[in-house]
């Protein structure tokens, strides 16, 4: 028998040349091919009066240079808004290089082409440019009190409001018998993957081609983009992506500038253009993400069940809003969590500001959701002076009631209806992994040594596999290889592992034999992109619907070659055969060649088809209905989303005096449904908690009052290495299946980062005794809380002392 | 412009350089090994690490004058000579999924290699408590020493236990 791929874990067959030094990335690509440097603005906003390239000319080895001024046609005119929304009254988008004016700091303005780095980034520095500084806006409370504009046509900074409601929450507030309000606040982190943007370009003059190497999250909206701006026909237009050195949301955005100008660059140079992004760019000309204010009414019984929730969010989506309002939707939508609450009210307010764009970044505004969802179900703990996994059992969709219509719009614009799920039973599993109910003697302990711990926890639901659709091709070749084709892209998923798993079990051939190719508009034209946790649920999807295809025509096949019935056929091993007698069996290369009517024999296997040998002389040899190859080629598309939830338990510990805060455990369990490769997934989390703990405890853009990002180095942004991350993570799964697609997937990988920040003032609350409204936090900032809390209290001598932390539920005044 | 000399990955090679040239960028520009990666082009993430004259180096911080005659080993020759020519430190990454884009990894390793030679040495770290003592490569002194390397993706849970492996497992890991 074949042994079942499906749920096991298998090594990444990726992983053997990555670690041999022989991974492909952009920037392996296409060496001595010409390369760019680009100006970029020092100003956060800024008129451009002047800019004087002559200088740049003289300089040995600058082959060209581009200002806006030299762009014609499309590449003229502002880049997509690729996600367009009646709300978004007031779009903005850049423009590939400047025009007029900027309006933020690393802003493209002008694009230097030489023969190499060195000597490109020699010619910018010699662009003479004059500015008009104007005055920056910076910061969620500058672009709401608008007393400056990011963009003179656009009042009061707000690209877009949007509300969102079910039943009347202000009503049910009002006459609920408790009440609390929350002011929050959640600051910008960004994906930061090791590899920066990067793209190449080479255009074939003689077939008049334009192939395009990029790395991204969307080879095929790339190809869209490049044709579009270059007035070129779709079918003129390659676009491959190679390795990718991870993603994180960032490079779902699409054209960036620099996606676009290479392209242009490559067919005016007749030569290979590349651009490779160097850390301070991408820190200052990609995106970020996570920034908002929030503000929370919520009114509640005594069991702590949300009678009425009313929320405001201030979304900073920074100069300009290409990608829409998918994050700050998300966050509306995704605080629901698994909770019901009976009436619910969400309005939110886009704003510019002269930043770096906002757009998704792993979890795409879902830490935000959660973060304000779950703040308010520890103030109602500690309120009520309840338990707090009581009080998020207390409001919990039961496992009954699915499909579970929240009467929301989601990002996908179709109705927020969870599938499955079964959150009382993953909260009891979090509780058995972490302790939760024995958590007090642990705590009484570690006071005896004057040691300070707390526990927390957050809950979260992710709407996972978005569509539109994604496709898959499938061939068998004449050797038995099964080569497949996804169009959407990799960034370190496994996606060849993964995919070809699903493969083997789906046509009964050998893991070995299945070899999977992503990202290339060649081998694919219609996909969509790798985000959203999407891949597993949507590729995963169609690659068993084709792999279905294939199998029931090498059955069809198989069954006339061995005159036998099709129900009575099965696929072992590669081999078709009749059920129970494996010694009349024909191998799937076999049936390949049969599927293929030949009048050339070129092999030996070939000669099994050709006209002498094969068909029915009073029959066309292909028959109507009918085409050559064993082929499948089929598309997944969903009603809607399919909903994964997960729920992570964090015990921390303070130090009383410099207030650092050490992981002691962190507990994770998990429903992505049917598992594909545990290990594949465990590695998602295990990522996604460690940027997660970057973001709750180290992760920040400091940005000066004037919009200068004063971190925009490794050395200045924390973000974790091997020392910050606990090195172990207690990992439970849940499997229940969505009945949305053919295997029962749900999405992992964003899931590991969405509860962090949540998570992480929980517990951080839970050792302090003192409520945390903003996240990350530092040790600075808790030392200063402690500080507040101790002068607020009257007295500053108890301020670090072990015994004042926790002594009594906190009343956070809040209710009215 | 200056003439240098490099054994990268048991080959000779010399070229006249440019003098801002970095090690980083003569390995991929000119030498076409492309092996270590540029993440930052600091010193602050660690995918551009090789074996230096048998150290573990940040190629992108070392300009190619000032190493002129050195031997460099990267991910790419660290094989040689080792059944089926991975290295016990990169096997025990592929056992432990202690990757997964990839971009860091080559110098993931290298550095993990260079590490372990350090330990093997007595070399004492930043956490080490008795300087005088055989050093106890416990689990923070591994972090510690591999706390130059950035993975983004996250899978230092598998980093710290592949390293850990070929520690516990004594010899050339």
């Amino acid at each position: 028998m074949t042994t079942r791929m499906l749920g096991e874990k298998v090594q990444r067959v990726e992983d053997d040349r990555l670690l041999r030094g022989q991974g492909r990335y952009v920037d392996d690509l296409a060496q001595g091919a010409l390369e760019v440097a680009v100006l970029r603005s020092p100003h956060a906003h800024a008129r451009i009066v002047e800019i004087d390239v002559d200088p740049v000319l003289d300089v040995d080895g600058v082959v060209a240079v581009w200002t806006y001024d030299d762009l014609t046609g499309p590449m003229a005119e502002p880049l997509p808004l690729l996600i367009p929304h009646p709300a978004l009254t007031h779009g903005r988008t850049q423009h590939a290089l400047a025009k007029d004016e900027v309006n933020h700091v690393g802003e493209a303005i002008a694009f230097v082409v030489a023969e190499d780095r060195y000597v490109a980034e020699d010619a910018v520095s010699r662009i003479r440019v004059t500015y008009e500084p104007l005055p920056a806006v910076v910061g969620v409370e500058a672009a709401r009190s608008a007393e400056h504009l990011v963009h003179e046509d656009v009042p009061g900074n707000v690209a877009a409001r949007l509300e969102q409601a079910t039943g009347d929450a202000d009503a049910a507030i009002a006459a609920a018998p408790h009440r609390l309000s929350l002011d929050l606040e959640v600051e910008r982190s960004a994906s930061t993957p090791l590899e920066g943007r990067g793209t190449v370009a080479r255009w074939d003059p003689d077939a008049g081609r334009l192939t395009v190497w990029s790395s991204t999250q969307t080879s095929t909206g790339v190809r869209a983009a490049v044709a579009t701006k270059l007035g070129l026909d779709l079918g003129q237009v390659d676009v491959i992506t190679p390795d990718v050195g991870g993603g994180f949301g960032v490079k779902i955005v699409h054209p960036w500038p620099e996606e676009v100008l290479v392209p242009m660059a490559a067919m005016a140079l007749g030569r290979p253009v590349k651009f490779t992004e160097d850390r301070r760019e991408h820190f200052v000309s990609s995106a970020h993400e996570r920034g908002q204010l929030q503000h929370v009414d919520v009114g509640f019984d005594d069991e702590g069940r949300l009678l009425g929730m009313s929320v405001q969010l201030w979304h900073d989506h920074g100069a300009y809003i290409p990608y829409g309002l998918i994050v700050p939707i998300i966050t509306s939508t995704q605080a629901l969590g698994p909770y019901k609450p009976e009436a619910y009210k969400v309005v939110f307010e886009s704003l510019y500001t002269n930043t770096v764009i906002v757009t998704p970044y792993r979890g795409a505004g879902r830490p935000q959701g959660v973060f304000l969802m779950e703040r308010t179900m520890d103030a109602i703990a500690a309120y009520l002076g309840r338990d707090r996994a009581e009080v998020r059992a207390a409001n919990f969709i039961q496992p009954d009631e699915f499909p579970y219509d929240q009467r929301m719009t989601f990002q996908d614009g179709r109705p927020l209806v969870y599938d499955s799920g079964d959150y009382p039973q993953l909260l009891d599993k979090l509780k058995a992994l972490v302790g939760w109910d024995d958590f007090e003697s642990v705590r009484q302990e570690a006071r005896r040594e004057g040691r300070r711990v707390g526990i927390g926890l957050a809950c979260y639901v992710e709407g996972t596999g978005v569509g539109p659709y994604e496709g898959a091709h499938i061939n068998v070749e004449t050797t038995g290889k099964v080569k497949v084709a996804i169009g959407l892209t990799s960034q370190g998923q496994g996606h060849r592992t993964a995919f070809a798993q699903i493969v083997a079990d789906e046509l009964g051939v050998p893991f070995e034999d299945v070899e999977v190719t992503s990202g290339d508009t060649r081998r694919m034209g219609y996909a969509v992109g790798t985000f959203a946790s999407r891949a597993a649920v949507m590729s995963g999807s169609a690659v068993a619907l084709a792999a279905r295809q294939v199998k029931a025509k090498a059955l069809r096949i198989a069954a006339d070659a061995l005159e036998a019935a099709e129900e009575d056929l099965e696929i072992v091993d590669g081999h078709v055969q009749v059920r129970g007698a494996p010694a009349s069996r024909l191998a799937l290369g076999t049936v390949a060649v049969l599927s293929n009517p030949l009048r050339y024999a070129f092999d030996e296997a070939s000669k099994l088809a050709t006209q002498f040998t094969v068909g029915n002389p009073d029959k066309p040899p292909v028959e109507e209905d009918d085409e050559p190859g064993l082929e499948g080629r089929d598309f997944y598309s969903p009603e809607r989303s399919t909903f994964a939830a997960g729920m992570h338990a964090v015990v921390v510990e303070t130090d009383p005096d410099t207030a650092e805060v050490k992981i002691l455990r962190y507990a994770v369990v998990h429903d992505c449904g049917t598992l594909v490769n545990p290990m594949i997934v465990e590695g998602q989390i295990h990522g996604g908690v460690a940027q997660g703990v970057g973001g709750a405890l180290y992760e920040r853009m400091a940005y000066d009052e004037s919009g200068q990002l004063l971190n925009a180095s490794f050395m200045d942004f924390l973000m974790p290495y091997v020392t910050e991350v606990p090195e172990r993570i207690e990992v439970d799964h849940l499997e229940t299946p969505s009945p949305l697609n053919p295997l029962g997937i749900k999405g992992a990988g964003e899931a590991g980062v969405i509860p962090s920040a949540a998570l992480f003032a929980s517990a951080i609350e839970d050792a302090e005794g003192i409520p945390i409204r903003r996240m990350p936090i530092s040790p600075s900032e808790l030392y200063d809380l402690r500080r507040k809390a101790a002068e607020n209290a009257g007295s500053v001598e108890n301020a670090g002392s072990v015994e004042s932390a926790r002594s009594e539920p906190v009343e956070t005044k809040e209710s009215r | 412009m200056p003439t240098v000399s490099f054994r990268v990955d048991g080959v000779d090679h010399t070229l006249d350089v440019d003098v801002r040239t970095t090690v980083l960028d003569l390995l991929r520009e000119r030498l076409g090994n492309t092996a270590p990666k540029k993440g930052c082009d600091h010193g602050q993430c660690g995918s551009c690490t090789v074996l230096l004259d048998g150290r573990r180096h940040l190629t992108c911080l070392a300009l190619a004058v000032s190493y002129d005659g050195a031997e460099v080993v990267t991910a790419a020759g660290l094989g040689e000579g080792h059944a089926d020519g991975l290295h016990p430190v990169a096997d025990a990454f592929l056992r432990n999924d202690a990757f997964q884009c990839g971009y860091c990894t080559p110098g993931q390793v290298c550095s993990a290699v260079g590490m372990l030679d350090e330990l093997r040495e007595g070399h004492p770290s930043h956490v080490t408590e008795d300087l005088d003592a055989e050093v106890d490569p416990d689990d923070d002194e591994l972090r510690e020493r591999m706390s130059g390397n950035l993975c983004r993706c996250g899978a230092y849970v598998g980093i710290l236990a592949a390293v850990r492996e070929c520690v516990a497992s004594g010899g050339e890991a």
